[in-house]
């Protein structure tokens, strides 16, 4: 993973998110709902973005395709790069041929995604052609060989079908067969397999891996789960009240978790718990936009925090290699 | 004590909606009995679609059956109506998944709690509901002060310990949960977890806890029935059911587990789903079964007395 700092001024093939702030309007007044994030995501990489309910991982997935911004979110501060160039001084011509063509987008729910009067064919076929200068019958067979790289065996049968007659891991195949139509180098996945079957989850988590090595792509996965984390992820961000407050490669990040919210979150999974005992439990709830704390934002919820924690944290506080902590208290005991 | 008990329970669904011409009917459940003790939690393993919440239905007489028996505390109220039902209603209660959309957004959430007061304790008085209610709260691990605020007001931790006070409140011997921790963070679902297990240990309460999620399932189960295709293919204690499966469905689902640690990737699993749909005679799980052998086709579906169905049961199991 690479440092904060250390790719200013080149234009290495990355998506960097540097000091992101985005604002949204709660009863009449902006106030910040994402602060400071910094991420990078990197061809070949998965990159987790984890945290609870709220924290506003969803917020920060949308922004990189500066989606979001006719519901009232606004950029506050930051900026976000796609090797090098800003989204934000972008024309509205260079951010089309960027969404879908170089960044791509899964969402959770294969339902609402899908338009239920059109085919599946006509829905692929009309993605194609927005980026790919392809006649209707060479746009067709790109369908067909998107669908069958998605494991979809009868393609040709699928396109004629409408999203109804699809089950829900079908659909999701579906999506992520447009989301590879343009050939994208990175793909932002929120929450991909939550409304599916856990036997289906694990077939559409292969075959999203499968893609992202065979096609190097860069893969931002927003995710509650940190089973899909090991499963899936090389690095990982842990998000919490809108700040990342842990990041670091995965194994790192599992083996020695040194924020007490990711240690926390980790902890009270019950596949790790103990036989017969109570899990642990996190009191509290995540603070939402506007009432943040000044200082530390898990502070009210940490056992660990102290006078100084009501000062605001460095995001890198602590550090050592492939591993970030806003924290003033790593290695005290929870 | 028993408190719940089905029997041989089936239901079928009719063909309806835009495919009722060409569709067939659907056999949502199929030949299915449980039992279920005071104190005791049974789980309820399978895909979407299996009949999980149709046999929850069924158990709770919100839904006639086709055939089969029920029992409440050992008293047969298959064929019971109306008000003779209704009074009997208090003896089992549910709790959803989604604590939003089972609470009325326009009520106090002491009057959303109250509302089984009313049919079951006629005779309680207004200040006698309140207190009754706050006392339930408080066992949920609410206090008072919320009483005259509304859901939206709610998290969704707190809506469904609001969820849970509204099934408790006439003191029922059962408690259906279907899927009650899934709509939920791992932090919360920790803690509504912790909740049931304190409140089964208070009160005995009996759980049929309806789940897809075998952590969370082996945490809180005593017994486990996995469905498929609206048959229990395989039931048993946790320990058996998680330490040494007979059925190749259970076994695929448990293989479907998410890993806990990235060490675990690659872990070289028995993937063992070879393809997909289930065949509607003989044995339902054929055409995923890598084990499958001519006689599968001929299977009655019945458990055996390991309470595995499957003629091939895998190995590793007495
Ligand atoms: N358009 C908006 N206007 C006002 N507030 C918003 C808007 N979008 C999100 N929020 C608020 O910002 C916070 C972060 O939301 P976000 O959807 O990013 O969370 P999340 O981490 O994705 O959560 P989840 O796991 O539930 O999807 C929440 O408190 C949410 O209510
Ligand atoms: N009222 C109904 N009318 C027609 N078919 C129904 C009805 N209720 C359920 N079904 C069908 O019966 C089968 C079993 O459904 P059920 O809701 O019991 O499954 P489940 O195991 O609870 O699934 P899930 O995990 O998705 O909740 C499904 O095929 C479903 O479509
Ligand atoms: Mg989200
Ligand atoms: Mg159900």
């Amino acid at each position: 993973m690479l440092e904060r700092g250390e790719v200013i001024g080149h234009t290495a093939a990355m998506l960097e998110l540097s000091d992101l702030s985005l604002s949204v309007s709660i009863q009449g007044k902006r106030v910040d709902a994402v602060s400071a994030v910094s991420l990078c995501l990197q061809p070949g990489r998965v990159l987790g973005l984890v945290g609870e309910s709220g924290c506003g991982k969803s917020l920060t997935a949308q922004a990189i395709l500066r989606l979001g911004e006719h519901q009232g979110v606004a950029k506050s501060s930051g900026d976000i790069r796609l090797d090098g160039n800003s989204l934000f001084a972008m024309s509205n011509e260079q951010l089309r041929k960027v969404r879908g063509g170089h960044i791509a987008m899964i969402f959770q729910e294969p339902m609402t995604a899908l338009n239920p009067v059109f085919s599946i064919g006509s829905q692929v076929v009309e993605v194609i052609r927005l980026h790919l200068d392809l006649t209707k019958q060479q746009a067709r067979q790109r369908a067909i060989d998107l669908l069958q790289n998605v494991g979809m065996q009868d393609a040709e049968q699928v396109l004629k079908q409408y999203p109804d007659a699809l089950s829900g891991g079908m659909r999701q195949r579906v999506l992520i067969a447009m989301a590879m139509a343009a050939d994208p180098d990175y793909i932002i996945a929120d929450e991909p397999t939550t409304a599916l079957d856990v036997s289906v989850q694990k077939r559409i988590i292969a075959l999203l891996l499968d893609l992202q090595k065979k096609r190097n792509l860069g893969l931002l996965l927003v995710t509650h789960d940190f089973g899909l984390v090991a499963e899936m992820c090389d690095d990982v961000a842990v998000m919490y009240a809108g700040q990342i407050v842990e990041s670091g490669t995965v194994s790192e990040i599992f083996d020695h978790p040194a924020h007490p919210y990711t240690r926390a979150l980790m902890g009270c999974r019950p596949e790790v718990s103990l036989p017969g005992k109570p899990l642990p439990v996190i009191s509290g709830q995540v603070p939402p936009p506007g009432r943040w704390p000044a200082g530390c934002h898990f502070a009210k919820r940490c056992p660990l925090a102290t006078d100084e924690c009501n000062n605001p944290v460095a995001a890198d506080v602590w550090s050592r290699a492939n591993h970030v902590t806003r924290c003033l208290h790593v290695g005290e005991p929870c | 004590m028993s408190v719940l008990r089905v029997e041989q329970l089936n239901k079928t669904f009719a063909a309806g909606g835009m495919f009722k011409a060409i569709g067939k009917a659907k056999r949502a459940v199929i030949d299915t009995s449980f039992d279920l003790q005071a104190g005791e939690t049974l789980a309820i393993v399978g895909e979407s679609g299996s009949g999980k919440s149709t046999t929850a239905r069924l158990a709770m007489q919100l839904l006639a059956p086709d055939s089969g028996q029920i029992y409440w505390a050992g008293e047969n109220v298959t064929h019971l109506r109306g008000a003779e039902l209704r009074r009997r209603r208090s003896h089992i209660q549910m709790v959803f998944q989604d604590p939003y959309a089972s609470l009325n957004p326009r009520m106090k959430i002491w009057q959303s709690v109250a509302e089984g007061l009313r049919v079951h304790r006629p005779d309680m008085t207004n200040i006698q509901r309140r207190d009754k209610v706050a006392a339930t709260l408080a066992l949920c691990g609410l206090d008072d002060s919320g009483m005259d605020r509304y859901p939206h007001q709610f998290s969704g931790g707190q809506r469904q310990r609001i969820g849970i006070a509204r099934a408790l409140i006439v003191e029922p011997k059962v408690l259906v949960l279907d899927e009650p921790v899934s709509a939920l963070d791992v932090s919360v679902q920790a803690q509504i977890l912790n909740l049931l297990k304190e409140i089964q240990l208070n009160t005995n309460l009996a759980y049929l806890f309806i789940s897809h999620d075998l952590s969370v399932v082996r945490h809180i189960a005593d017994r486990v029935s996995v469905m498929f295709a609206g048959q229990v293919v395989e039931q048993g204690k946790v320990a058996d059911i998680f330490g040494h499966c007979a059925h190749p469905y259970t076994r695929a689902l448990l293989d479907a587990r998410p890993i806990t640690h990235p060490d675990e990737r690659n872990r070289g699993d028995v993937v063992m789903v070879i393809g997909e749909g289930m065949s509607d005679t003989g044995c339902a799980y054929q055409p995923r079964c890598a084990f499958k052998q001519d006689s599968c086709a001929a299977f009655d579906g019945k458990l055996n007395s390991q309470g595995c169905a499957c003629l091939y049961p895998l190995s590793g199991r007495s």
